[in-house]
């Protein structure tokens, strides 16, 4: 029975989300799925927010290792929260939206969590710099076949690409390196990134067959 | 005096022949074609303070094509004064008028535009319309157009060969499912990262450290969360055999449950309820970054010997794996989000590239009736491939040899292929 009620939903919704796609007056049934899918996640959210106070009140309590940074996550839940349940600082009255520009909310929101997201961002271009210099070590022949590659599209995207084979005739401008970095990205690229598209498309079908069919099911845990 | 007149009356035929051919020379053609120009680019100033231009022509209301009778379309022809270069037209405002009401502007079109698709429109309504010409001073409205009430239509008949090729590649999974049920042996291909969990899993226990989990920052209405589920169900198996320790911090709080009933099934399955704890599975934050910098301080301070990435993954997809591979842990990353590959493929030891991640829980489990799906699928393979074999060779040699059957079957694969 735990398992037989999510496999009939599943396969009734499945079924008909597929249907909607071919019958215009059913058209928005996804919307509508979608809606109600939001609005089981929200609730669900208590169940998140709870398992995080949780863990950190008993990590606050034993006394655990870095327990100091549990008080830091428990304030600034807590801090949060109050913000935009309360709409402390809202220019407006109760029914002003609670991001309204000069809130506390929106206040904690532009000056701490933005900047701190960006910050975690930007730690992309090391690790770009890194993850690339492993990639592109001439290895083998696929990885120098990817290293020539990549030297083509970095000076094919700078200014210092034509500078090199600006010279090129007209006749043979392919060979030209801004020319044969789009040529790099248009063709073998492209074909490459559709295979694998088409791949996932394959795969999707596939997957939601077995899940509908109630073939699939370790997601649903164990039957009682 | 017969001889005088006819000799004047020649004459007078030669000056006028003369004058004639002096004037036609003396006129200025190119001048004249210049003059006819500007008199039509001048047409649209009467004054200096008020631009006049044409309205828009034949103004003409359809039905939108295979829709709930919730669109109708506008389409006109340009302003004559559209035309031409340095037009006066701004652009072109649509007034609508419903139940035979009052016409209010719904939308504008730029210049050039011929087409106006409303949304807006209701099954029970009629609805009549009007475009005007825009320019600095004023707007130059074409007739209404007759009243048109909006209809629904049963099937989508855009979507044909879309629904065919549907039942094609479903059909084959049914039946290849069918088959291995029966009993029949199916071949599948070695997955590297699939056949490495066991070890990956075998190194954590003989190190002493836990495998870190991490199911992508998707909720489970992603359908590659839900194959990073069914392949954490094998995971955990196997951890839970081996006595080892998983970690599995969620962006998503139904993630964080749907994880959960999925670790305790296993440990159960292994003979090991005990074992389970929902301490393994923790909701950290749905903020993106917020949940990498949670993630990444994990690594950090825990060390895990082996990391699984798998589900649906966005720009944090190098930061964690990153991360992983500078605290020594052997990595297996999936994902269908082609943008991503590379980066998983440069910083991982094994990469389940877009399908294979779908393949998992089939390959993993072993199962006739979920390898048969595979199979299914290979079927669709079959067909792409062979689309594009046929439409790269009737495109290349239609257009090399200007052959018009070959140009007319590309057309027809491409209507296919393209259905709306």
């Amino acid at each position: 029975m735990r398992q037989q009620v999510p496999l009939i939903i599943t396969f009734l919704v499945g079924t008909l989300l597929i249907v909607s796609v071919f019958i215009p007056p059913l058209g928005d049934l996804e919307r509508t799925f979608t809606l109600w899918f939001d609005i089981i996640a929200v609730f669900a959210f208590f169940l998140g927010g709870g398992n995080l106070m949780r863990v950190h009140i008993t990590k606050l309590r034993g006394r655990r290792k870095d327990w100091p940074f549990s008080i830091v996550t428990l304030l600034g839940f807590g801090t949060m929260l109050a913000a935009g349940l309360f709409k402390i600082g809202n220019p407006g009255d109760i029914s002003s939206a609670v991001d309204a520009p000069g809130s506390l909310f929106y206040d904690i929101f532009n000056s701490i969590l933005i900047p701190l997201g960006s910050t975690m961002y930007s730690l992309l271009a090391f690790f770009v710099a890194s993850a690339s210099y492993r990639a592109f070590r001439a290895k083998n022949r696929e990885a120098t076949l990817l290293l020539i590659a990549a030297f083509i599209i970095l000076l094919g995207r700078t200014p210092f690409g034509m500078m090199l084979t600006g010279w090129v005739p007209e006749s043979v401008s392919i060979l030209q390196i801004p020319n044969l970095a789009i040529w790099i990205m248009n063709s073998p690229n492209l074909a490459g990134q559709r295979a694998i598209m088409i791949g996932i498309g394959l795969g999707v079908i596939s997957m939601s067959l077995r899940l509908i069919l109630g073939i699939e099911r370790s997601y649903l845990g164990q039957e009682k | 005096m017969v001889l005088s007149g006819s000799t004047s009356c020649a004459r007078l035929r030669l000056f006028s022949i003369i004058i004639i051919v002096v004037v036609v020379s003396l006129c200025p053609v190119p001048e004249l074609v210049a003059q006819s120009a500007e008199v039509v680019d001048t047409a649209a100033v009467v004054d200096s303070n008020k631009i006049v231009v044409a309205p828009p022509a034949s103004v003409t209301v359809e039905d939108g094509k295979y829709d709930n009778g919730d669109t109708l379309i506008v389409k006109w022809e340009l302003s004559i004064d559209d035309r031409i270069p340095g037009s006066k037209v701004l652009g072109y405002r649509i007034y609508r008028s419903v139940n035979g009401g009052q016409a209010t502007r719904i939308g504008e079109q730029p210049p050039g535009a011929t087409k106006f698709t409303d949304k807006d429109v209701e099954k029970d309504s009629s609805y009549s319309y009007t475009v005007a010409a825009l320019t600095e001073t004023g707007e130059f409205a074409s007739e209404p157009t007759k009243a048109v009430s909006p209809q629904p239509e049963w099937f989508n008949f855009g979507r044909l060969s879309l629904l065919i090729i549907a039942l094609v590649i479903g059909g084959a999974v049914i039946y290849f499912v069918e088959t291995a049920r029966r009993g029949r042996q199916l071949f599948v291909r070695k997955i590297a990262g699939l056949e490495a969990i066991d070890e990956a899993v075998g190194r954590a226990t003989e190190m002493g450290r836990p495998v870190l989990f991490i199911p992508g920052i998707n909720d489970m209405d992603d359908v590659q969360t839900l194959a990073a589920l069914t392949i954490l169900g094998r995971v955990s198996r196997t951890i839970a055999d081996y006595d080892s320790k998983i970690f599995m911090p969620v962006s998503r709080s139904l993630v964080m449950t749907a994880a959960r009933e999925t670790i305790k099934a296993s440990y159960q399955a292994a003979g090991r309820p005990d074992g389970y704890s929902d301490d393994m599975v923790n909701y950290v934050t749905d903020e993106q970054f917020g949940y990498v910098a949670a993630v990444d301080g994990l690594m950090v301070r825990e060390k895990p010997a082996t990391v699984f990435l798998l589900g649906a993954f966005f720009a944090e997809s190098l930061i964690l794996a990153e991360t992983g591979n500078s605290v020594g842990a052997i990595q297996i990353a999936g994902t269908a989000r082609p943008a991503q590959l590379p980066f998983f493929i440069a910083a991982c030891d094994f990469t389940l590239i877009g399908e294979e991640l779908f393949a998992a829980s089939a390959y993993l489990s072993g199962e006739p009736r979920m390898l048969g799906s595979l199979k299914g699928q290979d079927v669709g393979k079959a067909i792409a491939m062979l689309a594009i074999v046929i439409g790269v060779l009737t495109v290349t040699l239609g257009d090399a040899f200007d052959i018009t059957f070959m140009k007319q079957v590309h057309s027809w694969l491409m209507d296919i292929f393209s259905a709306t």
